[in-house]
């Protein structure tokens, strides 16, 4: 299988707060992994290394064999250059917890400015393609509203759209469903649920722990920076092997 | 002197006012946006120059700063310059001292715009001039239409400020009719012009307001 993303030996502190140690990660295409843990574990910390939003400080960053960041001899991560990391950048896309959405722009223009003024793609083709993700999402009818107009949940939907319409690679996901409600978080997971089974790649920052052993062919329980346990989501979260998983898990199993 | 002969006089200061307000917004408002940047740069000394510059213009009175940029070049370099210079000197003084006040209006919207935004451009691949001009500026624009609205009516008041280098702005003019007719109804007459001046000024801004208010 093809190798989507890979981190190696990925170190980040903040001053002295070690976040991340030596934390190694692969992704194959079609792959769906979730990554479960405490509140500052890291697994946000890693996330926002593997979208360049963070930097790491040692080790490397790879998408489909272009290097983002490579180690040099010491382990330190060395990021290439401006447009070697633009070119990384259309690999992934990210949906974040609070949509980030861009207020001031309708729901279409959401979805079609980053394919047309990054992606310098044909205009026709990216609002008809645009049309196509809201019709997927339920949203056919709203791509002349403005976010402040939408639910949570529709503005969740829209902003997974916006992501699509750059058709990444990979897609991440951070805590997709920790500003809704119930009802509306349920929306959101039929949408990934959906995706995984066009064998989207994903990796999913999560605390639904059902969802996640659902949807995941691997899971990652982080603690401390550090990979506690990973491996089949029903054996992980069914029969946890570490005293911190099950601690970790043991409200969840009640 | 009946009303009527101090009104037409009054209306050719009025035209030199709003001579004055529109040159001053022309220039002020852009160089604003420079020096919020300055401001906000990342290169400590340029962000402390800036600072110092601001916290002078915005400390010391503009009639003060006004005189300096009129009879600086003559007392300070020596330069013996053209009578078109009170004109030039008024707008300089006026864009600069508006333009340190916008800057850090400017500012303050800039920085009130959630790190959200930047993030989710910055995944989708915007660069930082693609960024900012297309997501940050223009909610920075919505956001600060009030504080700009309350400098651009101080402005209008402001600009009876030019008298001081003697410039024949509405003020100026009311001024020397009252003194010659020994009569205040001249400024009162001026201060109902500066009022109508301010009121469709407000009316514009919150036009303008309401037509940014289609998101939140």
């Amino acid at each position: 299988m093809k190798k989507v993303l890979e981190i190696n030996h990925c170190n980040k502190s903040f001053g002295d707060n070690e976040v991340l140690k030596d934390i190694s990660l692969s992704v194959s295409e079609g792959q769906v992994v979730s990554i479960i843990g405490p509140s500052g574990s890291g697994k946000s910390t890693l996330l926002r290394c593997a979208t360049l939003l963070e930097t790491m400080d040692g080790g490397d960053l790879i998408y489909l064999g272009d290097y983002a960041a490579k180690a040099d001899a010491e382990g330190k991560a060395v990021y290439g250059d401006k447009d070697t990391l633009q070119a990384v950048k259309k690999h992934f896309g990210l949906v974040f917890q609070n949509f980030n959405l861009f207020p001031h722009y309708s729901v279409m223009r959401n979805i079609t400015e980053p394919p047309i003024l990054i992606g310098k793609r044909n205009k026709d083709e990216v609002y008809a393609e645009a049309r196509e993700l809201l019709k997927k999402m339920g949203l056919a009818d709203k791509e002349d509203a403005y976010p402040c107009e939408l639910s949570g949940g529709q503005q969740q939907r829209v902003s997974i759209a916006r992501a699509l319409a750059m058709k990444p690679a990979i897609l991440f996901f951070d805590e997709p469903t920790s500003a809704l409600d119930p009802e509306l978080t349920g929306e959101i997971l039929k949408v990934i649920k959906d995706l995984a089974a066009e064998h989207m790649t994903m990796v999913i920052v999560t605390h639904e722990m059902s969802f996640a052993r659902d949807v995941s062919d691997h899971i990652i329980f982080m603690d401390g920076g550090v990979i506690v346990e990973e491996g089949d989501p029903k054996e992980l979260i069914n029969n946890p092997k570490q005293d911190r998983t099950k601690a970790f898990l043991s409200r969840f199993q009640q | 002197m009946n009303l009527t002969v101090v009104m037409q006089q009054l209306v050719g200061g009025m035209g030199a006012s709003l001579l004055i307000f529109v040159l001053t917004l022309l220039f002020s408002m852009p160089l604003g946006l420079a020096v919020a940047f300055g401001r906000m740069s990342k290169f400590k000394p340029l962000q402390a120059i800036i600072k110092f510059f601001i916290a002078i213009l915005r400390g010391t009175p503009l009639m003060l700063q006004l005189l300096v940029v009129f009879f600086g070049p003559y007392y300070m370099f020596g330069l013996t310059l053209p009578r078109s210079y009170r004109f030039i000197a008024v707008i300089v003084g006026f864009a600069i001292n508006y333009a340190a006040y916008f800057a850090e209006i400017y500012r303050s919207g800039i920085e009130s715009i959630p790190k959200g935004q930047y993030e989710a451009a910055a995944v989708l691949g915007y660069n930082k001039q693609q960024t900012f001009f297309k997501i940050i500026f223009p909610q920075m624009v919505k956001r600060v239409l009030p504080p700009v609205t309350n400098e651009v009516i101080t402005l209008v008041k402001d600009t009876s400020l030019a008298f001081v280098l003697t410039y024949e702005e509405m003020f100026t003019v009311a001024k020397q009719i009252a003194a010659a007719q020994t009569t205040i109804m001249p400024l009162f007459v001026a201060g109902v012009f500066y009022f109508i001046f301010n009121a469709v000024v407000a009316f514009a801004m919150e036009r303008i307001e309401k037509k940014l208010s289609y998101y939140r």
